[in-house]
Order: structure tokens, then sequence, then C-alpha cells
């Protein structure tokens, strides 16, 4: 019997927890944090082929979901596009903004682009709190629901066939791309980075693809988002929250997808969890952070993948 | 045998309906609270849940409301609108809370305002900006006073003393940023030209700068900074480290001693606009304020060992706002709730007198401002 | 005109001071591990505010500073031992998350223990200013550049001319070949954290008569003792105090010149800038090699 990749099989359970979640979800708080996980996770994905196999940091991606956030809200209710093309003009408005920043900075080596990210992060920041005419200011701005063909969309049960499908879509194209033909060189930079450059990979063009490929999906997201929760604040564009997304690949494993999948699931409901611990939330979060870091250092997914083949026959 | 069992399942589905009103009627009153007790907005949020906490447990020890214990949800939204409309979803669909008493910061209000509406819920917000109210929403309410009253407050008084030149200074966070937006709308209507306007920001360690900008200005007669926490208190000892002579006003988020704490000698001579709490034993011994916040600042010293801040007073203002709506309305009811607090008139709180109406969501005039000017370390009312 | 030139310095210089003093915690940790310490901020805050609450208790001024600074030394090192050293080889991005648990926990601990509010230190030798040229000057800005000048040079004697120091340097230049030379790379290490500690408390505790200290003053702070290392070439010590100079200079002009709500943005807009024309920063660092 011939056996389906496990990448296949892995999609097709994706497939089934997304369709049977519904069933399981008693009131549409949990709808919410659902739809919250999977925009997060696609984001995760993303983040997680640059820094799990290209092995670049990226220290202010929140600031390309404020962009893409932002963009949507700002060109939908105060110029009257229709949302949709907002969102599209977004996201590559944010691809040419990050090609332009990683071109110079990922030719040379090392931990460049982690800065150059943490910088670019905090200038779109202060830049969408200062803008107030624009953007209105500290105190956000709110967003007209996303429509398309005229039918909007509103209630959680719409969005959450939305963020199911941007997920499963997503975990599908960065599986394709890590294992098709032109992702192999993915995989080779991951495994070292000296012997892809002597099979003649170009490595950095290859940093810069990707790149600019995940701040586009965390721009789309970002669009997604601000549409569905109707309200954007710069908060969202901040340091906190790129540490946030960070974590997320890290903590579920990198260059795993569905380590990114988990590692979002893990960390959107800890907040939730933790919020029992009246005022040590803070502590108790680092402490989990900590914890796992040093237990887990390839993050949970591929710890339990290697503990489990240690242990089969 | 048809007739019985249907005259049977009638009755019993009177019943049923009956039980769970009757029920209702030891069920605990659930008031769902979204505060900013960590980040950036700690320093409002975290007195406000701590009177919200002391209050409500002082109200079930006399009994509750209308026979029923209250029981608070309060969740900490870190300062973050987003995660504000998250909490706000967990509370309403989840908790099934029947009022709700949030939003530390007006992001976070305005983040909740959509769901608050299409889930039909009172809420009673502890946010300071205008726009929380103007253009009055229907289930959206709040007890501080806006940000353009202080603006007002003050221009009111530099126009006393013929002051018509001002620079503003104003903070980058959104308390400093709506009060700047307020301040400029209404500076003409006192006559007051805006000579200067620079920002700092909320944990800005230094502003020599931007006050050297302002002592450059030609013919300048006061300065007027809008900001909360210790921002201000940088900046009254830059003016005082620069030589700044011009009158300095402050917005009322420094009406604390903390404020005279951290700025030392540099507060002298600093008027603003404050509600009562401040200066409660300044008070007119027959001010109708007078026994409401000398009792509250009683209870909260006793508890926290810590003077009471005017936004704990905003929560307290809320809370008791919201029990007596709900004595008027007779039960949870929201639509109920809501129209008594429509209907609430010269209810007395630690801000102010409030008098609200459909058109008026918040129910402070002026004259719940009292202007103040510090004076040998201490507050003193003026006029 | 030259009052208003010289007044945007001195305030830029006494900013800067703290900023060095925050990039030289930055510098040293990296010297000897590789770890770049996202918890390097709130070793400031920690410095200040415990010498806050130990000033509270009633223990005079100078105890409440000595004791502070140990206590943070001490989270320093507690941070190494049961953070970084657990973490073994980990590769540089689970470390960076480590630290930021790390920065997380110390920061939340201040919040339960010692309270959200803001918190003064009495100046050291009070509060007159002194006018010159036009410009003033607050006496404790005196204190915070000159005791940052006498920290940088007695690290660049420890660094130079004593065995311990000098063994610091070996293992940040060729972690092996010390090892191999008999240097315990992991007391060095355990050394880098106190004294990143040490340094970050006493930036924390010059500045706090300035500018208050509270449970949250440690997170931009940090990032801009990040950025000015980065400015001055990450691991060059000089470089890392000449950073945080020029920083604390160009945030004051900008504010002074160009716009005060800019003013925060110029620290990364120049990382950018660094990055693009000088990734190598003012004075040179080693590129990292990926093997």
């Amino acid at each position: 019997m011939n056996k389906l990749p496990s990448s296949t099989r892995a999609l097709m359970l994706l497939a089934l927890v997304l369709l049977c979640l519904p069933l399981v979800l008693p009131n549409s708080f949990y709808y919410d944090v659902a739809i919250r996980v999977a925009f997060n996770a696609v984001i995760a994905i993303g983040l997680n082929l640059l820094i799990g196999y290209t092995g670049q940091i990226s220290l202010g991606h929140a600031g390309f979901f404020g962009l893409g956030a932002y963009a949507s809200a700002i060109l939908s209710s105060r110029y009257g596009w229709p949302p949709a093309l907002a969102l599209v003009a977004a996201a590559a408005g944010v691809a040419t903004l990050a090609l332009l920043v990683a071109r110079p900075v990922l030719r040379l080596k090392g931990h460049y682009l982690a800065m150059a990210t943490l910088g670019l992060g905090i200038i779109i920041m202060i830049m969408l709190t200062n803008e107030s005419a624009l953007t209105g200011g500290p105190d956000g701005m709110a967003v007209p629901p996303f429509s398309v063909f005229g039918r909007e969309l509103s209630g959680e049960k719409h969005w959450y066939a939305v963020g199911a499908v941007a997920l499963w879509l997503m975990a599908w194209t960065a599986l394709n791309l890590i294992n098709a033909p032109g992702g192999r060189a993915l995989q080779a930079i991951h495994g070292s980075e000296i012997a892809a450059l002597a099979v003649g990979v170009d490595v950095a063009a290859m940093k810069v693809r990707v790149f600019v490929l995940s701040a586009a999906v965390a721009s789309v997201m970002g669009s997604l988002s601000a549409h569905y929760v109707g309200f954007v604040t710069p908060g969202v564009a901040g340091f906190l929250h790129s540490i946030e997304l960070v974590t997320m690949v890290v903590l579920g494993g990198m260059a795993s997808v569905f380590g990114s999948i988990i590692g979002t699931v893990v960390l959107t409901l800890l907040p939730q969890l933790l919020s029992a611990f009246e005022g040590w939330e803070t502590v108790a979060f680092g402490a989990v952070l900590m914890l796992c870091m040093i237990l887990l250092p390839k993050g949970v997914v591929p710890t339990l993948r290697a503990r489990l083949n240690r242990s089969a026959p | 045998m048809k007739k019985r069992t249907l005259i049977t399942s009638a009755i019993a589905l009177v019943f049923a309906q009956a039980l769970p009103a009757a029920a209702q009627g030891k069920d605990p009153i659930r008031i769902g609270a979204v505060l900013s007790t960590t980040g950036p907005a700690a320093y409002l949020g975290d007195p406000q849940l701590k009177t919200l906490q002391t209050y409500l447990a002082q109200i079930n020890q006399d009994g509750g409301v209308l026979g029923r214990k209250l029981e608070l949800v309060h969740y900490d939204d870190a300062s973050e609108a987003a995660k504000a409309n998250g909490f706000a979803k967990r509370l309403i669909d989840d908790d099934k809370v029947d009022l709700l008493i949030a939003g530390t910061t007006t992001g976070a209000t305005m983040a909740m305002a959509p769901l608050v509406e299409k889930a039909g819920i009172p809420l009673i917000s502890l946010s300071g900006a205008v726009v929380v109210v103007e253009p009055v929403k229907k289930w959206i309410f709040k007890t501080p006073h806006t940000d353009r009253m202080a603006a007002e407050k003050v221009f009111e008084d530099m126009k006393k003393r013929g002051i018509t030149k001002v620079g503003l200074l104003s903070e980058t966070s959104g308390f400093g940023q709506s009060g700047a937006k307020e301040t400029r709308a209404v500076a003409q209507k006192y006559g007051i030209t805006l000579v200067a306007d620079e920002t700092y920001g909320p944990k800005d360690t230094d502003v020599t700068a931007q006050l050297t900008k302002i002592r450059a200005v030609p013919g300048i007669q006061a300065l007027f900074v809008f900001g909360l926490g210790q921002g201000p208190a940088v900046v009254t000892k830059n003016y005082a480290q620069l030589g700044l002579t011009v009158p300095l006003y402050q917005s009322h988020g420094v009406a604390s001693n903390e404020f005279i704490r951290l700025a030392g000698k540099a507060a002298e001579g600093v008027r603003l606009p404050s509600p009562a709490l401040l200066v409660a034993n300044a008070l007119a011994a027959n001010d109708p304020q007078k026994p409401l916040v000398t009792s509250y600042a009683a209870t909260y010293w006793k508890q926290y060992k810590d003077e009471p801040s005017t936004f704990g007073g905003y929560a307290l203002d809320a809370l008791m706002l919201g029990v007596s709506a709900i004595k008027r309305a007779g039960g949870t009811t929201k639509e109920a709730v809501r129209s008594a607090l429509e209907q609430t008139r010269g209810f007395m709180g630690t801000t102010g007198q409030f008098n609200l109406s459909a058109t008026d969501h918040m129910g402070l005039d002026l004259s719940a401002f009292r202007m103040l000017e510090v004076r040998d370390g201490g507050w003193t009312l003026l006029k | 005109m030259l009052s208003q030139l010289l007044q945007f310095l001195f305030s830029g210089l006494t900013v800067g001071a703290t900023y060095a003093l925050a990039a030289l915690g930055f510098a040293i940790i990296y010297n000897a591990s590789g770890v770049i310490n996202f918890a390097q901020g709130e070793f400031i805050m920690l410095g200040g505010m415990a010498a806050v609450a130990l000033a509270a208790l009633g223990l005079p001024l100078p105890v409440a500073i000595v004791l502070a600074v140990a206590v943070t030394g001490l989270a320093g090192l507690l941070i190494e031992k049961f953070a970084i050293e657990p973490a073994g080889r980990a590769d540089v991005v689970p470390l960076i998350i480590i630290t930021i648990g790390a920065s997380l926990v110390v920061r939340g601990l201040v919040q339960v223990t010692l309270g959200k509010g803001t918190h003064s230190l009495p100046a050291f030798s009070g509060e007159q200013p002194l006018a010159i040229a036009g410009a003033t000057l607050l006496p404790q800005s005196l204190w915070v550049v000159g005791v940052a000048a006498v920290v940088v040079a007695a690290l660049a004697w420890f660094f130079g001319r004593t065995a311990r120091g000098k063994a610091m340097l070996a293992t940040s230049h060729n972690r092996l070949a010390a090892e191999l030379v008999g240097i315990s790379t992991r007391s060095v290490l355990l050394l880098s954290f106190v004294l990143s500690g040490a340094l970050g408390a006493v930036g924390g505790i010059l500045v706090a008569p300035l500018t208050y200290t509270s449970y949250d003053m440690g997170i931009m702070l940090g990032l801009k003792g990040f950025v000015a290392a980065t400015l001055g070439g990450l691991g060059s010590g000089l470089g890392a105090v000449v950073g945080g100079l020029l920083l604390g200079v160009l945030e004051a002009m900008t504010a002074g010149y160009i716009s005060s709500a800019y003013k925060d943005a110029m620290p990364f807009v120049l990382i950018l800038l660094v990055l693009f024309f000088m990734p190598r920063g003012l004075f040179g660092a080693k590129t990292i090699d990926r093997v």
C-alpha cells in the first residue's frame, strides 16, 4: 500500500481538525480565540520560513502587520477603496518596503537583519502614533467591515471560515515550497549555508525572497485582522507584538510548519489562561518562555518528534 | 388523554419560565471589567481595580443589591486596545455579565464600542476623551470629565488673568494627544492663540530641548502641559531648571499628590483642574461633595495604605451609578438599566454631580472641576 | 543660538551617558558569549527601583546605592546561572527568547513587589541649576557623566591590566583558544553577567534623580542601549561609549531642531543608515561567520 507522504497526511489532519472544531466551540468568544489563533498561525508559518530555514530573525514583523492593518483601515474608511483592493495594495506596498530594506542588509553575514527589522518596526510604530490626522493617533481608528462583491463578512462563523481557509492554504503553500525543487534551495541553506553556496545556490537572493514573502503575509493578515476586530491602534505594530510572533515560531519549532501552528496555539491561549494569575501574569509568561526554551531548545514539535523517533523501534 | 398532557405540559412550561426568574433573584449580579492594570496605563487602571474590589466587597457586606450579591469578573488588557476587544467578547459571550465597567484608555473603550453596541449591554467607560460620548452611543456612558472640559477650565482661568498667548506641550500618549486636539479646538473660544505646539514621549527622561524651543517664542505668556504620570513631572523639573517664569498649567492627568512628590519644589505655582477628591479636607463644610470624597479617601487609605487617585474615583462613580441604575430598574434587564442610567439626575459622585440624559451620557459640567494651585508643597483651592 | 545648541548638547550628553552604560553592558555580555541580552534594560530599572526601595526602608542613601548595585549584580548572576547556562550551546534565537523571558520575569517581580508607581531618588548634590554660557545644567548631570567616565576608565583598566579582565577579552576573541589555555569560560560568562548587571544598576541609580524610575522604564532604555552598542560596533567597548553619547546628543538635536514627535525614531533611523552604509559600526566589530 502506497503510504501518502507525511506532509499530505498532516495537511489532511489539519483540514479535519479545522472542519470539526466548530462542533466543539461553545460560544462566540471561543470562535474569537480560534480566529485569532488562525490569523497568528498564518503569520507564524511565514515567519518560520525566514527564521527556521534561512536562519534570519525579524524583530519587527509586527510593523508589517501594522502597516497592512492601517493601510486597509485608511484606504477603506477615508478613501472609500473596496477592502479587497486595499488589502492587495497594502501587501504590495509592504512587499516593496521589505525588498528595499532587505536587499542591502541580507548581503551581509550575521544578524544585521535583526537589527534592521528592529529599527524598522519601531519607526513604523512611531509614525503610526504621530500622524494622527491620517491614522487617528495613539487612540487608533475604526475599520469598516470587510466586503467583497457587495457581500459583507460579519460574525464569527464567516471569519472562522476565512481564518481556517487561510491557515490551510498557508500550510499547504509552505510545505510545497519546502518540498518543491525550487524549495530544495531553502533546505540546503537550512542545512549549511556554505555548502549551499558551494553548489551554486544564490543564498542572498533566496533570503530576500523569503523575507519579502513573510512580510507580505504579515501585511495581509494585518489587513484581515483590522477588518475583523473593527478597530486598530498603533500598539499592533509594537516591539512586544513582534517578539510575540517570533516566540510563536521558536516555541513551536523552527523549520516546522506544524510547529508554528502549535506554538501559536500555546502563545495565544496562554494570556487567557494566565488571567487567573492576578498580577503575576508577566512573571508567569516570562517563566514559561524561559522554561520552554531551556528544556525544548528546538521547539515543541521537533523535540517531541525526536523523542518519538528515538523511542520507536 | 391528549388534553391532559397538553395542560400538564402547559403548566410545566409556565413554571419553567417562572423558575429562572425566581432563580434570578438569587443569582449574583455580574459586573464585567476590562481595565489596564499593566502596561503604560497601569497607573490609572491599578487604583480602578482596587476601588472596584473594595467597594464591591463593602456593598456585598451590606446585603448586596436588590438582595443579590455583586460579582466582579475582570481582565487586564495590558493597555492594548486589541486585547480589550477580545476580553469584552469573553465577558459578553462567555462570562455573560450584566453590566460592563471598562475601558481605562480611550483606545480600549473605542475598540469595545462596536461589540457593546451590537450585544446591547450597558458600558460605563472610565476613559477621558470626548469622542466616547460624542456622538452619543446608545449603550456607552462615561464617568470622567472629558479632556475638552479640562482645556476649557484651564482657558477660563487664563482668560481671567488676561493671558492670550499660550504654548502647548502634549504627551504622545492617547490621553495627551486627545487632550491636545481638544485644546486646539477650544482655544479660540477663550481668545487664546497657541503660539507653540510641541510633544514629548510618556517615558521621556528629558524635555529641555522642547522647553528651550518654547522659551524662545516671543511674547509667550503661559505654558499648558497635557500628560499624565511621570512625564509632566519631568517637564516641571526641566521647566524650573531652565529658569522659565511664565505660569505653568497642567491637566487633570497629574491631579495627584504623587505629582508634587515627584516634581518637588519645581511644582510651586503650578495650576490645574481637578476633581474635588484631591482637596477633600480643604472643601467647605457644606460642600455637597465633601462627605463622599472624605469617606472614599479614608476607605482607600485604610485598605491600601495609599492615597486614592482621581482615576480610582472614576471607577467608584461608575460602580455607584451602575448600582443605582440597577436598583431603579428593579433588576438587571439590560434595556431597563440603560434607561435608568439615562434618567440619572442629581447623582453625587467623587468626580462631581451627574445629570445624565439621552443626549448626555456623561452628565458632568465645568463646575465638577475645581481649579487648584500648588502652594507650599500642597494643593490650594483657587477662587 | 549658541546657548540653545549648548542646552541641547548638555541634555544629550546626560541621556547619552546612560545609553553608554547600557551599551557597555550589552557589549560585555556579547563579547563573552555572543548573547544579545535583552534583559539589559531591566538591570537599569532594577538598580534604580532597588535603591528607592532600600532608601525607603530607612537606609542612608550611599548604603542603599551600594546594596542596590549588589542586588542587580546578583540578578545578573541568577539569570546566567538559571537561564543561560542550562541552555548550553543553544542557537542565538532561543537564547534571545530566553533573555526576553528573563526580562519579563524581572519586570514582573518588580511590578508585584514594588508596585506600578513612579519613584524618585534625591539628587546627590542638590537641585540648584548651574548656568554655563546661557545654558543650564543640573549638578546631577555632572554626576551622571562624571561617574560614567570613572566607570569606563575602571573597566578599561580592568580589561587591560588585570588577569581576569584579559581572560575575558581572550574569550571574546576566540573561545576555543581561551579554553585551551585554561581559562574557565564559564566563570568568564558568569562575571560578564554580574558586571553588566552592576553597570546597568549604576546607570539607573545615577539618572533616577533626574528622570525617575518605574517598573517599566527598562524597555525603551534597553532597546536604545542596544542601538547604541550596534552603532559603535557590537563588541567594542569604546564603540559602546561613543555610540551611547552620540545617540543621546543626536536625539536631543532632533528634538530641538527637527521635530520633538520624531525624537524617539532617530536612534532607529540611525541604525538603518548604519546598517546600509557602515554595517560594522563606528569602531568595527567582528562579523559573525555562519558555517
